[in-house]
């Protein structure tokens, strides 16, 4: 299998070798007199200029409020030109963005989940008109930046979880360990390259012929049993270690890795399938039943690799934009309706009704999704 | 963690990225499958759809759906290409160009099956529009045709006996899909739910074997899962005036789109075999009022002579009065005739280790209130028959007249 993986991926590379290395234009945020100030507090997002000149922006995003804050500039369709992940209460994050001249929207998410708090964002000048294959390579380099700042906070988020895990807090353990999946899950395709380390993170009791007792059985939801069903986390400590350095091999491999706007397309209907076969059965996390919480980041990543590829498919597909766009509104209506004030409902409160709802519409979302990838090889 | 090894990020491009992207391999599409007379001229236009008078085929695959959109053109374009794929797979056609091979590698396939080298055979696919469509529980129009509504398409009334789950019961619409391969019927069904992700939900769906009805004078009656030879007395495809009469809704029934159309009541009857199957030959004849060999009346002749209610055996009536034949039959029901055009299931076995296996039930009728309504009212109250079955699933639909070509779709009197 990784055998033809490699195989492929040179192919892939070959395919793209002729391409141009991503248009590089120069600074000129200091046309507005340096970086833009976004002040953030727990409702509001104050930007503090709505237009700049084509170029390189940057913010610099100050959390005032109480809540762990996001920022990010989004252009149409919510693909993310750029982001700064996880500003905790007081911190000051700078983010560095390559904007052409078009119509963005600015956003905080206070809390780090939802829509934000969103504002126009115009950038004016040249607008640089790419060619179809520099298109795609843009798609791919939209979405590895993506999986970068995915990958920082999912190390970062990790990192204190495992801290938790090993000093006994408990309460502290059980309340991070759906934000650190959340990182994860949103990425998974991309760590799921890496066949040997994707099991040690994120194996479930029932790949091993031992269950839960089975000494090979590392990760998360090792973890997650410790916490939810022993209680105990006397002994976690090796494991909880483990899934600190296993989740960095995974982040450094992930950044050297080559994609191809094929994986991306196939990775955003294989976080559907994820969901659809794990997510709505609650067998992801059976023992904490944060379930939603991975079906909320699986989607999200799904819509992130979709988003990167939006200029090539509104060029080629514009009615399956429409589509696209249509079913994961859906989706996420469907989802949202389920969220508390801090995250989702857990997976056992949920009725048959209910995830049958959420079931339909993952299935009619994957449908649209699943034509994405003949679009991209065309 | 990925389970599965086939495709995904990591094995994405096995198929190679590079020179062959665009390529798609174009194989020809199946030819229907001319060894199998049943496969033969099945006509998906005209005035009434198919898979009514139609000669029942073996198997069946029949889904009832719950419309979840409450957008009216949703539906409408739904309902178009249903009949589109409907068209394609009743002529023994893959249900969308390519079917399930010959499109573009990177795509997922037009069709879910079947595979290649499986003979393609035709199936008629049948459509029908619940009460539920029309007015949800609180009254209300969900796709402004509330006021096309007939009357005589309501919830069924509840009948001595039922234990009905609602879970498996009712529905917005439902499809027939019947073929004489299993899998054929399957794929069927299972091609229009993908095409309405979104729009419509699987709400229950029953697989049948062994049709237990025979739809024309070519047929031999069949023998249900009690062994017996029921519903001699069908209405079938030769009865051509009896049609107009007691199967296809007339002009002036109330209801001008359901024209040429017909009332299907569908009922999943649980049989207990294992007490059936103790029962002594003399008494299941008697239940029954046919002789189990030929299925002949218990009055005497042949199977498709007219049982003789008042004939006397040994100072008795010879078909007993509360015998299933006497009870269902026309004279007994003000002239009451069914176009029955059911199938055996088995669902395996219950948590006792029962046989879960009966009858699912399809009869088609002009009107239920003169049709399968009292036939069943007086089959609950009297029928010994009861004693050893339980009806489980419960429905009733409209099927609308028959698609008059290409241009015209399931519906279209109805939504235009």
């Amino acid at each position: 299998m990784r055998h033809h993986r490699i195989a492929a991926l040179a192919a892939a590379a070959a395919t793209l070798a002729a391409l141009a290395a991503c248009t590089e234009e120069p600074a000129d945020d200091a046309a507005d007199g340096g970086p833009i100030e976004v002040l953030a507090t727990d409702d509001a997002c104050d930007v503090a200029v709505s237009e700049a000149a084509a170029g390189t922006v940057t913010f610099q995003v100050k959390n005032e409020g109480a809540k762990v804050t996001e920022f990010y500039v989004y252009a149409d369709g919510n693909r993310v030109m750029g982001e700064v992940e996880n500003i905790t209460p007081g911190l000051t994050r700078e983010l560095v963005v390559e904007l052409p001249a078009a119509e963005y929207e600015t956003a905080c998410k206070p809390g780090m989940t939802g829509d934000g708090i969103r504002a126009a964002f115009t950038v004016t000048g040249e607008a640089a008109s790419l060619s179809e294959d520099e298109a795609l390579q843009a798609a791919v380099a939209s979405y590895k930046e993506y999986v970068a700042n995915q990958s920082a906070a999912l190390v970062e988020q990790t990192g204190l979880f495992t801290e938790a895990v090993k000093a006994g807090d408990i309460d502290g353990a059980k309340a991070l360990y759906p934000v650190a999946r959340t990182y994860w899950e949103r990425i998974e395709p991309v760590a799921e390259i890496f066949g040997d380390l994707d099991p040690k993170v994120d194996a479930r009791e029932d790949d091993f012929a031992a269950g839960p007792a089975d000494p090979a059985f590392t990760g998360f939801h090792k973890l997650e049993y410790d916490l939810w069903i022993t209680g105990d986390v006397s002994a976690s400590g090796p494991i909880a270690d483990q899934l600190t350095a296993d989740v960095q091999e995974v982040v450094a491999r992930a950044e050297a890795e080559e994609l191809s706007p094929l994986q991306l397309a196939n990775g955003a209907k294989e976080l559907l399938d994820e969901i659809a076969t794990s997510k709505i059965t609650g067998e992801e996390d059976r023992y904490s039943h944060t379930d939603l919480w991975d079906f909320a980041a699986n989607l999200e990543g799904s819509e992130a690799a979709i988003a990167s590829m939006r200029p090539v498919l509104e060029e080629r597909d514009p009615d399956l934009v429409a589509a696209l766009d249509e079913r994961f509104a859906a989706a996420w209506d469907a989802l949202e309706a389920h969220r508390t004030d801090d995250g989702w409902r857990f997976h056992d409160e949920l009725t048959q009704e209910e995830l049958g709802a959420l079931s339909d519409a993952i299935n009619a979302l994957g449908e649209e999704v699943s034509k994405v990838a003949a679009v991209v090889a065309q | 963690m990925k389970r599965r090894h086939a495709i995904g990020l990591g094995a994405a491009g096995i198929a190679g990225a590079g020179a062959g992207l665009a390529a798609s391999r174009l194989l020809p599409e199946p030819a229907a499958h001319a060894a199998d007379p049943a496969a033969e001229a099945i006509e998906f236009y005209g005035a009434h759809q198919a898979g009514i008078v139609t000669p029942a085929q073996d198997r069946l695959h029949f889904a009832a759906f719950d419309v979840i959109t409450s957008d009216r053109e949703e539906l409408v374009e739904l309902l178009k290409a249903w009949t589109a794929a409907a068209a394609r797979m009743c002529g023994g056609d893959y249900a969308g160009p390519g079917g399930a091979v010959g499109g573009d590698v990177y795509a997922p396939p037009a069709a879910t099956g079947p595979a290649p080298g499986r003979p393609a055979t035709r199936r008629p696919l049948t459509i029908g529009f619940g009460p539920s469509l029309f007015q949800d529980a609180d009254g209300a129009d969900r796709f402004g045709i509330a006021a096309k509504r007939p009357d005589a398409l309501t919830e069924l009334p509840g009948f001595p006996l039922d234990d009905l789950d609602p879970a498996i019961s009712g529905g917005d619409l439902c499809i027939q899909a019947c073929a004489n391969d299993p899998q054929i019927a399957v794929h069927a069904v299972r091609n229009l739910a993908r095409i309405g992700f979104g729009t419509v939900s699987i709400r229950w769906s029953q697989l049948g074997f062994g049709r237990t009805s025979s739809t024309s004078q070519a047929q031999a009656t069949p023998r249900n899962l009690m062994g017996f030879k029921d519903g001699t007395a069908n209405l079938k495809a030769e009865d051509g005036d009896l049609l107009d009469e007691h199967l296809w809704v007339g002009d002036g029934d109330g209801a001008d789109w359901l024209a040429g159309g017909s009332y299907l009541v569908s009922r999943r009857i649980r049989m207990m075999v294992e007490t059936w199957d103790r029962t002594s030959l003399t008494e299941q004849e008697a239940i029954f009022g046919r002789d189990k060999s030929e299925g002949a009346p218990l009055s005497g002749g042949g199977e498709f002579d007219e049982p003789d209610f008042d004939a006397e055996r040994d100072g008795a009536p010879a078909i007993p009065m509360n015998a299933h034949v006497r009870l269902a039959h026309p004279s007994s029901n003000d002239g009451a005739r069914l176009l029955r055009r059911g199938y055996s299931f088995v669902d395996g076995s219950d948590d006792l280790g029962r046989l879960d296996a009966g009858l699912f039930f399809i009869a088609y009728q002009r009107d239920p209130a003169t049709g399968f309504i009292p036939v069943q009212q007086a089959l609950a109250k009297s029928d010994v028959l009861n004693e050893y079955i339980k009806h489980t699933s419960s429905a009733l639909f409209a099927c609308p007249p028959g698609v008059a070509d290409g241009s015209d779709w399931w519906g279209r009197a109805l939504f235009s």
